[in-house]
């Protein structure tokens, strides 16, 4: 039913609250797209079943709800026992009725469901003593886990649209903006510009017809924050877009989802259509005169479509490329006309601030980055994940409390953060906090949160050239810098992984990569030499180990290294033979191996694998002592 | 109007402007590639740029491409600081490789220093610069007939689907435009052919020259909506007989020329 005033919101609010506290068990089945792929469907599917036929439902008051992604998708899928809050890993459908029987029928926990920590491997019932949740802060993923978003009274109950309540009935829209500015909210998706201060800006352009957009395209590899955020709490970004459009005075809003999200568009669409339906979106909302309504517009997933400009000319229909141009959207954005673009994150951060106040945002954070940011960590870490911390925690708590440290605790090298113009960082970063300036002056960025942790078999030469791989495709092609920048930076860093590497590469890297960044029409091609110069202004031993020695320290480069078995400690197990991909290794069981040179394609599966550490690798041609071994790292 | 400074010259320019019309009216030159009076500026070959700076910035500059960035009051325009030029040399070695055996490219390089290309040369080199110039002209002329296929260094200038447009009208405008005489094709008394289309053309029925195709003529035909025949006289004639009509209307009715 339409609502028409604040005290009918009210009403609506407390009728959904007492519904959802009825509730005297609640199965939270998480259904983000990582633990739908690992079979999450089946398992809420069974749990239905089963608590039907049980009669549990009617009988005591036991529910299950589909949920978004807790961001622990590695372990899932992920299944919540509330009240007590027993959090249960890699749950398969099999698994129902023990949990059904011994936790909710007798109040036992299943223990082999439970997480391990992975340096103890003690079990840890409580999701809240999980180390991957203690460390966390969650604004703007509030409730993503907790609610289901295909409903949205779920959503009233945990306080959703009350921040668009406090806007509409309590500010005017120059408040609300002050009260954003109070917040210190900066841009979440890429280059942390005062969202107040955008706002203020198109609030003041001339025009009546004004726009608000999401930009919800997040095409960095391996980064699910945005994602997550659309499909596990929509209603938080459609409430942080409604209070936008009232502040700057916009009727009409897009949200810019890419259409290999499809589980998002889904809930966004669903979201919309119950919004519009409870008078929460459309003509005169919540009875408060104000009007406006948002459509979702399908990207067809590019990367560059993520930039300013490329996602309005996609909107308008158009190719979506970036245009230069010097006169700010919030003048002349989408269809020339004013225009607010924000990325998820900060949307979804909007209603928390105007719910609690500016001041609380920015009591979290450091002075100049307040509040708190999501990150998708991900890479060589033990918990990968999608989290939220307050600015200015450290790298290392990120990496080592909340992402448990390095997989198979081998050394920690560098980090990547930023998304793939970005930069890396070493370990004596560790220690610096993570906002905006820092990263920044460290030579990498915030971008949208991405964090890829690599170890020590990783060459950060071939890091840089991945990268570069991936923009020099993704450049959309317009301007020289970029488009042909990108391609002959590209051919230099194949030249150097392959063993051309020649003297006063590094000064070419060096020359070409300020040209790019001065030169480039768009933010993809003015940000891609970043991996280049923050690999060489950390690791340049490492060029120029390529360039001079033609050799890989870290043994990636396959061109540069031969792997070879030391015979003494081999005690003949075979584990190396069963991983060679091209049948390389000869030996017999319990004798000495031997690595085929002829054969092996210098992959080093072997090395990662063997458990006598007793494979070593030499740049090619096996002249030199071997760059390092395992044991003595 | 603005009052800038250009090199160190006051400027005025109509409100309004770019930068690029200024420098080019204060006579001071800027290479272009992608720039032409027909079309909407693009920003696309960067070499344009300039510095740009004003008193109150706090000796703050900002390098920009002076196609787009528009004409201000009190600006101050290096149209030849280090890092402009360092810029464009940069930009025409690129694309020197990109384009190492054409004649334009190979100029203004040389113009800036550059007698061979410092990067990896094209192994299959083209003329194309993907300056945009023909497939704006096409959109502006309304057919919109060709676009860029593909991203990133596969991006190239072409048709649909890389089949022959049926939008094409064969005007020649993308040819005629192009800067480097990329866009191939072939037009005798009966036949013209671009894109892999063949047209047929039409005779002016008065000259008897071939001067448009009937692809064309038809489709100024319906953009107008008169009759198609009204675009078969070619300009030449049609000139002539607009001033044998002016003649006509000068001399009025009694046939004297009007003093
Ligand atoms: C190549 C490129 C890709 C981008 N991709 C995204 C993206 O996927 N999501 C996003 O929010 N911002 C992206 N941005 C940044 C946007 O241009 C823009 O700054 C941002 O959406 C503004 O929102 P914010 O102020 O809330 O961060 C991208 C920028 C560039 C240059
Ligand atoms: S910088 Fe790259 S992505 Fe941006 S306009 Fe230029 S070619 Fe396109
Ligand atoms: S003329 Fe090409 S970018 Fe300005």
């Amino acid at each position: 039913m339409r609502i028409a005033s604040r005290q009918h919101f009210e009403e609506a609010v407390a009728a959904a609250r007492d519904r959802r506290e009825a509730r005297t068990r609640d199965i939270w089945v998480c259904c983000g797209t990582g633990c739908l792929a690992n079979g999450s469907a089946a398992v809420a599917e069974a749990f239905r079943s089963r608590i039907e036929a049980e009669g549990l439902q009617t009988g005591l008051g036991v529910y299950t709800k589909t949920t978004g992604c807790h961001g622990f998708c590695q372990r899932g899928p992920l299944v919540v026992i509330q009240p007590e809050g027993i959090l249960y890993t890699r749950v398969q459908a099999r698994d129902v009725p023990e949990i059904l029987e011994k936790t909710i029928g007798r109040g036992e926990v299943v223990e082999r469901l439970l997480y391990r920590d992975p340096n103890t491997r003690t079990p840890v019932a409580r999701y809240e003593e999980i180390p991957f949740y203690r460390h966390q802060t969650r604004i703007a993923m509030r409730n993503i886990g907790r609610l289901d978003p295909g409903d949205l009274d779920d959503a009233l109950a945990l306080g959703a649209y009350g921040g668009l309540v406090r806007a509409l009935f309590e500010k005017t829209p120059e408040e609300v903006i002050e009260e954003v500015r109070k917040a210190g909210l900066r841009g979440r998706g890429g280059a942390g510009f005062s969202t107040a201060r955008k706002w203020a800006a198109a609030r003041k352009a001339r025009g009546d017809r004004k726009f608000v957009l999401c930009n919800g395209d997040e095409g960095d590899p391996g980064a699910f924050k945005d994602r997550s955020i659309l499909e596990g709490d929509p209603h938080s970004v459609l409430e942080g877009m409604i209070i936008g459009a009232y502040a700057v005075g916009a009727h009409e809003g897009y949200i810019y989802v890419r259409d290999e999200y499809p589980l998002a568009v889904v809930h966004v669409q669903k979201a919309i259509e119950d919004a519009r339906e409870r008078g929460l979106l459309g003509r005169d909302i919540l009875g408060s005169g104000f009007d406006f309504d948002l459509r979702v517009s399908r990207g067809g997933g590019a990367f560059v479509c993520g930039e300013s400009s490329a996602l309005m000319r996609s909107i308008e229909g158009k190719v979506g490329e970036p245009r230069a141009k010097y006169i700010h959207a919030s003048d002349r954005g989408l269809f020339d006309l004013p225009t607010v673009l924000n990325n998820v994150e900060t949307w979804a951060d909007v209603g928390a601030i105007l719910t609690h106040g500016g001041e609380w945002f920015a009591a979290y954070g450091t002075a100049k980055s307040r509040g708190t940011k999501a990150f998708s960590l991900v890479g060589k870490v033990k918990n990968t994940g999608l989290i939220e911390l307050p600015m200015g925690e450290s790298l290392r708590r990120i990496i080592f409390d909340i992402g448990g440290g390095i997989l198979k605790d081998r050394p920690f090298k560098a980090v990547q953060t930023g998304g793939p113009s970005g930069g890396c960082l070493p370990a004596d970063r560790l220690d610096l906090p993570v906002d905006y300036e820092v990263l920044t002056e460290n030579g990498s960025m915030m971008g949208s949160g991405g964090m890829i942790v690599m170890d020590d078999r990783t060459c950060m030469v071939d890091v840089a050239r991945y990268f570069l791989k991936f923009l020099s495709e993704e450049s959309c092609g317009k301007c020289v810098p970029c488009r042909e920048g990108l391609r002959q930076m590209l051919h230099i860093f194949d030249d150097l992984c392959e063993g051309r590497g020649r003297p006063g590469d590094i000064e070419r890297i060096e020359r070409l990569a300020r040209g790019m960044q001065l030169g480039s029409l768009c933010e993809l091609g003015k940000s891609a030499p970043n991996p280049v110069l923050s690999t060489l202004r950390y690791f340049r031993d490492e060029y120029e180990a390529h360039i001079d020695r033609k050799a890989c320290p870290a043994g990636i480069c396959r061109t540069l290294t031969t792997y070879r078995i030391i015979e003494d400690p081999c005690t003949g197990c075979h584990q190396c033979t069963k991983v060679c991909p091209v049948e390389a290794i000869e030996g017999r069981p319990r004798q000495k191996h031997r690595i085929l040179p002829e054969k092996c394609i210098s992959c080093g599966s072997c090395y990662d694998v063997c458990p006598e550490n007793c494979i070593e690798f030499l740049p090619r041609g096996g002249r030199e002592e071997a760059i390092h071994g395992h044991a003595d790292h | 109007m603005a009052t800038l400074t250009i090199d160190g010259r006051r400027v005025e320019a109509p409100a309004g402007t770019f930068l690029l019309q200024a420098c080019r009216q204060a006579g001071v030159s800027v290479p272009t590639l992608c720039d032409h009076p027909a079309v909407e500026p693009y920003g696309g070959c960067r070499l344009c740029v300039v510095d740009v700076t004003r008193p109150e910035w706090d000796g703050w500059r900002k390098m920009v491409v002076s196609c787009l960035y528009p004409v201000e009051d009190g600006l101050i325009v290096d149209t030849r600081s280090d890092r402009v030029i360092e810029t464009r040399r940069v930009v025409l070695d690129l694309l020197l490789a990109r384009s190492p055996r054409t004649p334009l490219i190979q100029r203004l390089a040389r113009e800036y220093g550059i007698e061979r290309t410092s990067y990896e040369p094209n192994p299959e080199p083209t003329d194309c610069i993907l300056c945009g110039l023909c497939v704006r002209i096409c959109d502006r002329l309304g057919h919109s007939a060709i676009g860029t296929a593909d991203r990133g260094a596969g991006r190239v200038v072409a048709p649909p689907f890389h089949e022959p447009p049926e939008a094409c009208v064969g005007c020649l405008a993308c040819a005629e435009i192009c800067p480097t005489g990329f866009i191939r094709f072939e037009s005798g008394p009966d036949r013209r052919r671009i894109w892999n289309r063949d047209f047929e053309m039409v005779r002016c029925p008065r000259c008897g020259r071939a001067h448009v195709t009937k692809a064309q003529a038809a489709w100024y035909a319906r953009r107008m909506g008169w009759p198609e025949a009204e675009f078969e006289v070619c300009d030449s004639c049609r000139r002539r007989d607009m001033a044998a009509t002016t003649v006509r209307l000068g001399e009025g009715p009694t046939g004297n020329a009007a003093s």
